[in-house]
C-alpha cells in the first residue's frame, strides 16, 4: 500500500517535471499552436480597444502583433486575452497567455518576486496632474489643499503622497472606483485637479467637451516604463520579445516604413541588410524565420507608424511623442544595434 | 328572440355607468384621491414628454459623434455602429451570425420549453442531447467547416445568457440534491451539505471567480489550463447551488412530515417519496423564490469582467469608452443595457406570475 502510494506520488513528480520542461520552450508551444496568446487589458482606448467590428486596436496590440509576425510570419495570428489589474501576472505564470503587453509598469519588485521578466519599454509614461485652465496654475507647487480626484488602488496615491511631503505641501485625496465617474467629478469640478499616468490624462483631456479648458501640468511626479513581460526562465523567448519591440524601434532609426519594407531590402545599408534578413542568419540565432524582421516591419510598420496610428496627434488621444522619441532626437528609444 | 336582444343591451346600459362610477370612484372619490390622481398623471404626462422628446424629437438618427455632441437628444448612430460589438463582443465580425442564430435557436428552444404541455423527460434529453450540443457547435466550431472560435472571444449577449441560464440549469439539480442532503438523517451526508452550503454562502460570488481564475491555475501542473469561461461557469454553478438548496430547504420544511411518512408507511422507497410526494410540494411553493434568485443571477453575471470575461453590460461599457464616443453617449448605452435587461427581466417574472396560477399555489 505504501510503496503504491509512493510509486504513485513518484509517478506524479516525474509528469510535472515532463510537463515543466515541456512548458518552459514558449516558442515551440506559440509555433506549435499557430497562434501566439496575447494578455492585454479590457478597454484602454489607444492601448488594447475593440473597434466597431470587434477588432482589438491600439499600442499594446500592435506590440503582440509584432512578435506573432516575428513568430509566425503574419501579425493577425494573436488571439488576445482580456486581463485586469488583478489577473495579469497569473495569467502569465499558469502559462495561459504568452506574453503579457498591459500598459505593464516595469519595477524591481515585480520583475524579481512575480516570477516574470520584462522586455524592453514601449512606451515612457509617468503621473502627471490635469488642472482646468481657470483654476490660473502653471505648475502643481502651485497646488494647495487641492482636491484631486484618482481612481483607487496602484501606486498613484503613494506617488501624489512622496510628491506633495516633497514640497512640504497638503493634499486631499478624492477617490473614485470607475474610471468613468473619476473623469466625471473632475469636469464638474469636484476636484481642482485629476491625477494619472500622463497618457491617461491625454485622454480624459481629449474627450473633454473643450479640451482648450484643460492644461496637463508640466511635472511628472513618478516613472512609469511600461513594458511587456514574459515568464521567467525562458530566454530565449524573453529575446524574441525584447528583439521584436527592438525592430520596431530600429526601423524608425532606419528610415523603413511598412510602405517602403520592400524596397529597403534591397539597401546597401549592412544593418538594414541584416534587419531584413538580406544578409548573415540573425533569425536562425532566435530560432525564427531569417524574414522575421521584415514580417514584424510589413505587419506592423516601425515604432512611429505604431504611436501614431493608436496614441499619435491625428487620433483623438493626440498625444505627443515626448520622452518616446528616439535617442538621436533627445527621446529614450534607443535599440542595441542589430548585428 | 326580441327578448334576448333587449337584455344584452339593458345590460350593458346598467353595467357601463358602474364601471364609471366604480372608476370614479377608485381615481376621485374624494378630494385626497382626486389630487394624488392628478399629480401622478401630470408626473406621467411629464416624464413621457421628456422620455419621448429624449428618443425621438431631439435625436441624432444620422451623422457621427461630432453630431450627438451638439444635440441633446438621444444619439441612435452611437447604438447602430457599436450594436454588434455590444450583442456580440470580440467574436469575429463576419462569424457573428452564428452566435446570432445560437441565440435565436436558444431563445425558440426556452420559449417552447416554457409550455407546460411539453414538459416531460422528452424535454431534457432533448435539451442535452440536440439543443445545447448544436449551441456548442455554433459557438465554438471547428467542425462542419465552421472556423473554430475560441472561447476568450465569446462575449456579449450570448455570454450573459450561457453563464446565468445554462449555470442556473445545472445548479438546479445540484442545488435540490444539496437541498435533500442537508434534510437527510445519515449525518455524513447532512454534513457534507451542511458544509457545501455554509462555504459557498460564506463568501461573495466575486471571490469564488477568482478563486477559480486565479488561484485554481496555480495548483495546476505547469502547461494545463482548463478553459477560463469553463472555470467561471463552474463557478457559478456552485454558487447558485448553494442558494438554490437554501431556497428548495425552506420548500421542504413547509411540507408536513406526515406526507413523507404517509409515503413510507404505504412501502414507497426514500426516492420515490421524495420525487412523487414531497419534492412537487416543496418545489411549487418556492417558485417566486427562485425565479426571483433567476433574475439576479441573470444580472450579476457582469461580475465575470474581473476576470477578463465581457458579458452584455461589460461590452456595453467597453463601448462607451471608444475613444471616438467617449463621454458622448454614456447614457444611451446604459438605457439600452437597462432596456434589454428589463425586457429579460420582465419576462421571467411573468412567467413566473404564469407558472404560480397554472399550479394555483398563490398566497391568498
Amino acid at each position: 500500500m505504501k510503496s503504491k502510494f509512493l510509486a504513485l506520488c513518484a509517478a506524479t513528480a516525474a509528469l510535472m517535471v515532463g510537463a515543466t520542461a515541456a512548458q518552459s520552450a514558449t516558442l515551440d508551444t506559440v509555433k506549435a499552436r499557430g497562434k501566439l496568446i496575447c494578455g492585454v487589458s479590457l478597454s484602454t482606448p489607444g492601448f488594447a480597444a475593440a473597434d466597431d467590428k470587434g477588432r482589438m486596436q491600439g499600442f499594446d496590440a500592435d506590440i503582440c502583433r509584432s512578435i506573432a509576425a516575428a513568430v509566425l510570419g503574419d501579425g493577425e495570428k494573436v488571439d488576445f486575452v482580456l486581463t485586469n489589474i488583478n489577473t495579469r501576472f497569473q495569467a502569465l505564470q499558469s502559462g495561459e497567455i504568452d506574453v503579457l503587453s498591459r500598459q505593464t509598469t516595469a519595477t524591481f519588485s515585480r520583475e524579481t518576486s512575480l516570477g516574470i521578466d520584462f522586455g524592453p519599454t514601449v512606451f515612457y509614461d509617468g503621473q502627471g496632474l490635469l488642472v482646468p485652465k481657470s483654476l490660473g496654475v502653471a505648475s502643481a507647487k502651485e497646488l494647495t489643499d487641492a482636491a484631486i480626484c484618482t481612481l483607487p488602488g496602484t501606486t498613484t496615491s503613494q506617488n501624489l503622497t512622496d510628491f506633495f511631503r516633497s514640497i512640504g505641501g497638503k493634499f486631499e485625496l478624492v477617490v473614485f472606483e470607475s474610471p468613468d465617474e473619476n473623469r466625471a467629478a473632475f469636469y464638474s469640478g469636484r476636484c481642482e485637479a485629476i491625477s494619472s499616468d500622463r497618457s491617461d490624462l491625454a485622454s480624459i483631456r481629449a474627450v473633454a467637451n473643450n479640451p482648450d479648458d484643460y492644461v496637463l501640468l508640466p511635472e511628472t511626479i513618478s516613472k512609469e516604463p511600461l513594458a511587456p513581460a514574459v515568464r521567467q526562465n525562458d530566454s530565449n523567448w524573453r529575446d524574441i520579445v525584447s528583439w521584436s519591440v527592438y525592430m520596431l524601434m530600429a526601423a524608425e532609426e532606419k528610415g523603413i516604413t511598412q510602405a517602403n519594407v520592400d524596397e529597403m531590402t534591397k539597401s546597401e545599408d549592412p544593418e538594414i541588410q541584416r534587419m531584413l534578413g538580406g544578409a548573415d542568419e540573425l533569425g536562425k540565432m532566435l530560432g525564427l524565420d531569417n524574414k522575421w524582421g521584415y514580417n514584424v516591419i510589413k505587419s506592423v510598420g516601425n515604432y512611429a507608424e505604431v504611436f501614431d496610428r493608436n496614441l499619435g496627434e491625428k487620433t483623438k488621444l493626440g498625444m505627443t511623442r515626448g520622452p518616446n522619441t528616439q535617442w538621436n532626437a533627445g527621446g529614450l528609444l534607443y535599440a542595441p544595434p542589430v548585428r | 328572440m326580441s327578448e334576448t336582444q333587449v337584455l344584452p343591451a339593458a345590460a350593458n346600459s346598467v353595467a357601463r355607468p358602474v364601471r364609471r362610477s366604480k372608476w370614479r370612484a377608485a381615481y376621485f372619490g374624494t378630494p385626497g384621491n382626486a389630487l394624488v390622481t392628478l399629480v401622478c398623471g401630470a408626473l406621467i404626462l411629464l416624464l413621457a414628454k421628456l422620455a419621448l422628446g429624449w428618443l425621438f424629437v431631439n435625436a441624432v438618427f444620422d451623422g457621427g459623434a461630432d453630431a450627438c455632441k451638439q444635440s441633446s437628444g438621444a444619439c441612435w448612430p452611437f447604438l447602430t455602429d457599436k450594436l454588434r460589438y455590444m450583442l456580440f463582443g470580440f467574436y469575429p465580425f463576419e462569424e457573428q451570425w452564428r452566435p446570432l442564430v445560437a441565440l435565436c435557436l436558444f431563445l425558440g428552444a426556452c420559449g417552447v420549453s416554457m409550455i407546460p404541455r411539453v414538459w416531460g423527460r422528452g424535454l431534457v434529453v432533448a435539451w442535452l442531447v440536440v439543443i445545447l450540443p448544436v449551441l456548442y457547435v455554433l459557438m465554438a466550431g471547428g467542425i462542419f467547416g465552421l472556423t473554430a472560435v475560441p472561447t476568450s472571444k465569446w462575449g456579449g449577449l450570448p455570454l450573459s445568457f450561457m453563464l446565468s441560464f445554462v449555470g442556473l440549469a445545472f445548479a438546479l439539480p445540484l442545488g435540490i440534491g444539496l437541498a435533500l442532503a442537508r434534510a437527510s438523517h445519515l449525518p455524513a451526508i447532512r454534513l457534507l451539505g451542511v458544509g457545501f452550503i455554509e462555504l459557498v454562502r460564506g463568501v461573495p460570488l466575486i471571490s469564488i471567480l477568482f478563486m477559480a481564475a486565479v488561484m485554481l491555475p496555480l495548483f495546476m501542473p505547469d502547461g494545463v489550463t482548463i478553459d477560463k469561461l469553463l472555470r467561471a461557469q463552474v463557478a457559478i454553478i456552485l454558487f447558485a447551488a448553494a442558494y438554490i438548496a437554501e431556497i428548495v430547504r425552506g420548500g421542504l420544511q413547509d411540507v408536513p412530515p406526515g406526507q413523507f411518512e404517509a409515503g413510507r408507511a404505504l412501502g414507497l422507497h426514500y426516492w420515490q417519496v421524495m420525487f412523487k410526494i414531497v419534492l412537487p410540494q416543496a418545489l411549487k411553493k418556492v417558485i417566486p423564490a427562485l425565479v426571483g434568485l433567476f433574475i439576479a443571477f441573470f444580472q450579476d453575471t457582469t461580475l465575470v469582467t474581473i476576470i477578463g470575461l465581457l458579458d452584455f453590460l461589460d461590452t456595453v461599457r467597453t463601448a462607451l469608452r471608444d475613444p471616438d464616443w467617449q463621454g458622448i453617449a454614456v447614457l444611451e448605452g446604459y438605457v439600452f443595457a437597462a432596456a434589454v435587461y428589463f425586457l429579460f427581466s420582465a419576462l421571467m417574472g411573468a412567467y413566473s406570475r404564469f407558472l404560480e396560477r397554472h399550479f394555483n399555489t398563490s398566497y391568498r
